[in-house]
């Protein structure tokens, strides 16, 4: 039996210990909240990682999109990039899966000579920790760009308000967040 | 954070250390608190330990006898209010409130949890005040006031919102937003806040309002918005500052003379008030409806209070309408009675336009601007045409204080329908009286503390997200003016695309005007639907 398909035979056994893993990157006391909580709205956090580990998941499987599965990977890196972890604690939950494969298939990878195809699938793990390590950087590079953005919009108001400077072109203001381009 | 080897990095076991709460001593990480107060702020209010001081420092300045300020300032505040004396001792930590906190939602850190947050109070009340925790200490859940134990205290109170929803689902009623108000009440005898509560608060004492805005601005300000409403509609609305003898006092969040989301929400009260022939003024003296003392202490949340009724005796006005703010209205529904008892020297309000008497309102004089826009709505006494908001798919996100604090439900709705033809409800576990919190309000809504705010708002922005791929839902109406400042940035990051704007800008775009030109563009100068530029 080849790699991928000893995967699909343990799909549901190795995504469930790697949102195992993924999830106890938490305190304890927040782990158990986010497995037992099971509604997507009063556990947003939970029902993200759960779904996203499981897309990304398919995504290896069935031949990476990368469009696809930046989009899956936003949606959890999103969420860790503004938690207390560190880059590297925030993007490491991609590496935890080489470690889940590893030990789960250990057997069947030794009996059946798999290590080649074990190399080449955890080569697209690198892959998708690259990517996740540019949407993470987007994702900080976005929260100082708000800092900013608030700062800019509120001295822009101010100067305006000290009659310091004029708006000649009214029209060209914008009040949904953007006033750089009149400063 | 240490500096990690690469080979402590690649350890991926990342599995946090099973400590308790007590032995896990909090980090004060940037990006999730606020600046420190300045001296200054503290000064004009003359409030203790007024210094220059730094969050990021070891030493932050405390007077000597720091610790028995703050013991003798619980015990004081055990003996006064009753209830803080029950909330510090009948939480039976049975953990109903600990996963319904926004921060704890979207955080992930523990010491969120309602119960966790209380606690860090909690364990000082009991080794200090309680026979049992001065016997067996830490396994009565008891501990000492230490130096990092104050440290932790400040981190995590200015990391509550005090939405309230926590204390929606606790059993016994425990309010965990007023044991956060009484820690923040005595940090502040230490002279612990952060600056973006003390900067507005002493402007406000000194000014007027948040913001520090003098009265020529404020004059300056709203015939701007008189030009912008005449260019837009053709129409010159009329509006005066501190006219006596007006029927009625309108009283707005200053950020509504500032922030340009509230801007236009303002220019809708000013089309609103003008095409009804309302007798109403605004004042230079009490231009903020917003109390930032509310988050400060109770006795500066009255202080800053009383300016408003000072005003209203000496304009003689009958009444007072307040704009859309949030934590204005739990100041006012919930604190002003308990106060001053009724207003003695004010009219019952009574809507000049609909004979409507807010009877609600019979204590305080004050009705809130929804209550009396969709009073007239009911009475059939504006005319509407709601296809100008047709570019916009709304949800509403309802504001703590107003819903969950006041149980102002229905209003906004009534006329976001009447002004909007396409209206979505977001899932009901996060509106209403369950409404998610904005991650930014009770003064946390400064911008170095962004990552907090992200976390915050997360779920609230879940809920947004849900329907905005769910219904193609493009705006974030709401009623509360650290919600228009706040929310834009919250859904920049979570759910780009949604334009957040207040009730009352709507309305401004909906209202026929008597005597109005042919409008082509809304409010904000974009282009009503079908007068697009071919």
């Amino acid at each position: 039996m080849g790699l991928e398909n000893l995967l699909t035979h343990k799909r549901s056994t190795i995504l469930k210990k790697w949102s195992d893993v993924v999830i106890e990157t938490y305190p304890p006391e927040t782990a158990a909240f986010l497995k037992r909580q099971k509604d997507r709205f009063a556990n947003p956090v939970g029902s993200v990682v759960f779904q996203g580990l499981e897309d990304i998941f398919g995504e290896l499987l069935q031949g990476i999109d990368y469009e696809r599965v930046s989009a899956f990977l936003d949606n959890i890196i999103r969420i860790r990039a503004v938690q207390d972890f560190s880059p590297s604690h925030a993007i490491a939950f991609i590496f935890l899966l080489k470690k889940v494969i590893r030990e789960e298939l250990k057997k069947e990878i030794k009996e059946n000579g798999l290590s080649k195809e074990l190399l080449a699938l955890e080569s697209r793990i690198d892959e998708l920790a690259l990517l996740a390590f540019d949407i993470f950087m987007q994702c900080r590079e976005k929260i100082y760009e708000l800092k900013a953005m608030e700062l800019n919009n509120q001295t822009y108001s101010l100067l305006k308000k000290a009659k310091l400077i004029i708006d000649l072109e009214e029209q060209e203001s914008c009040p949904n967040g953007d006033n750089t381009k009149n400063l | 954070m240490a500096v990690q080897k690469p080979e402590e990095l690649s350890k991926i076991d990342y599995k946090p250390p099973k400590t308790s709460w007590m032995d896990t001593p909090a980090e004060l990480r940037k990006d999730m608190f606020c600046w420190g107060n300045k001296e200054k702020s503290l000064k004009t209010v003359g409030f203790p330990n007024a210094r220059a001081w730094s969050v990021a420092d070891e030493d932050w300045k405390l007077p000597e006898n720091w610790k028995e300020i703050f013991l003798e300032g619980l015990k004081e505040r055990l003996s006064k209010y009753r209830s803080f004396q029950l909330f510090m001792d009948i939480c039976v930590r049975c953990g109903a409130c600990a996963d319904k906190c926004h921060f704890f939602i979207g955080g992930g850190d523990p010491k969120n949890m309602p119960v966790l947050r209380a606690e860090l109070l909690r364990s000082i009340y009991r080794n200090y005040f309680t026979t049992s925790g001065k016997m067996l200490g830490k396994v009565a859940g008891a501990r000492e006031l230490t130096y990092n134990v104050l440290k932790e205290l400040w981190y995590y109170a200015y990391q509550c919102t005090e939405c309230r929803r926590c204390s929606l689902f606790c059993p016994y009623g425990i309010d965990t937003a007023e044991v956060t108000i009484l820690v923040r009440e005595l940090l502040n005898l230490l002279g612990l806040n952060i600056e973006w509560i003390a900067g507005p608060v002493a402007n406000c004492w000194r000014t007027g309002n948040h913001m520090g805005l003098l009265p020529h601005t404020l004059r300056d300000t709203v015939d701007s918005f008189q030009a912008d409403l005449e260019t837009i509609t053709g129409v010159k609305v009329d509006y005066s500052f501190n006219r006596k003898g007006a029927e009625i006092l309108f009283v707005n969040p200053s950020g509504e003379f500032f922030d340009p989301v509230g801007n236009i929400t303002f220019m809708g009260y000013m089309l609103l008030f003008h095409e009804i022939g309302l007798d109403v003024t605004l004042s230079t003296y009490v231009s903020e409806g917003g109390n930032f003392g509310f988050f400060t202490s109770n006795e500066m949340a009255k202080r800053l209070h009383s300016k408003v009724y000072a005003e209203a005796k000496r304009l003689k006005v009958k009444w007072i309408i307040g704009g859309e703010c949030g934590h204005m209205w739990r100041v006012w529904h919930q604190y002003h009675n308990t106060w001053y008892g009724p207003v003695d020297f004010l009219k019952e309000p009574v809507s000049p336009i609909t004979g409507t008497k807010f009877e609600n309102a019979k204590s305080n004089k004050i009705v809130h601007i929804c209550e009396f826009t969709a009073d007239l709505i009911k009475h059939g006494k504006i005319k509407l045409d709601p296809s100008r908001n047709d570019n916009y798919k709304v949800t509403l996100h309802d504001s703590c204080n107003v819903s969950r604090g006041m149980g102002m439900l229905e209003e906004p709705r009534d006329i976001i329908k009447s002004v909007c033809n396409n209206f979505y409800e977001m899932p009901p576990n996060t509106i209403r009286e369950n409404t998610f919190c904005c991650g930014s309000g009770s003064g946390l809504n400064a911008s170095e503390n962004m990552e907090l705010r992200m976390r915050g708002g997360l779920p609230r922005a879940n809920a947004v997200n849900y329907v905005r791929d769910k219904f193609g839902v493009n705006t974030l109406a709401n009623i509360c003016q650290i919600d228009r400042a706040a929310l834009q940035a919250l859904m920049n990051y979570w759910a780009p695309d949604v334009v957040v704007r207040g009730v009352h800008e709507l309305v401004g775009n909906a209202l026929v005007l008597k005597g109005e030109k042919e409008r082509t563009t809304d409010l904000r100068g974009e282009p009503l639907p079908g007068k697009e530029a071919k």
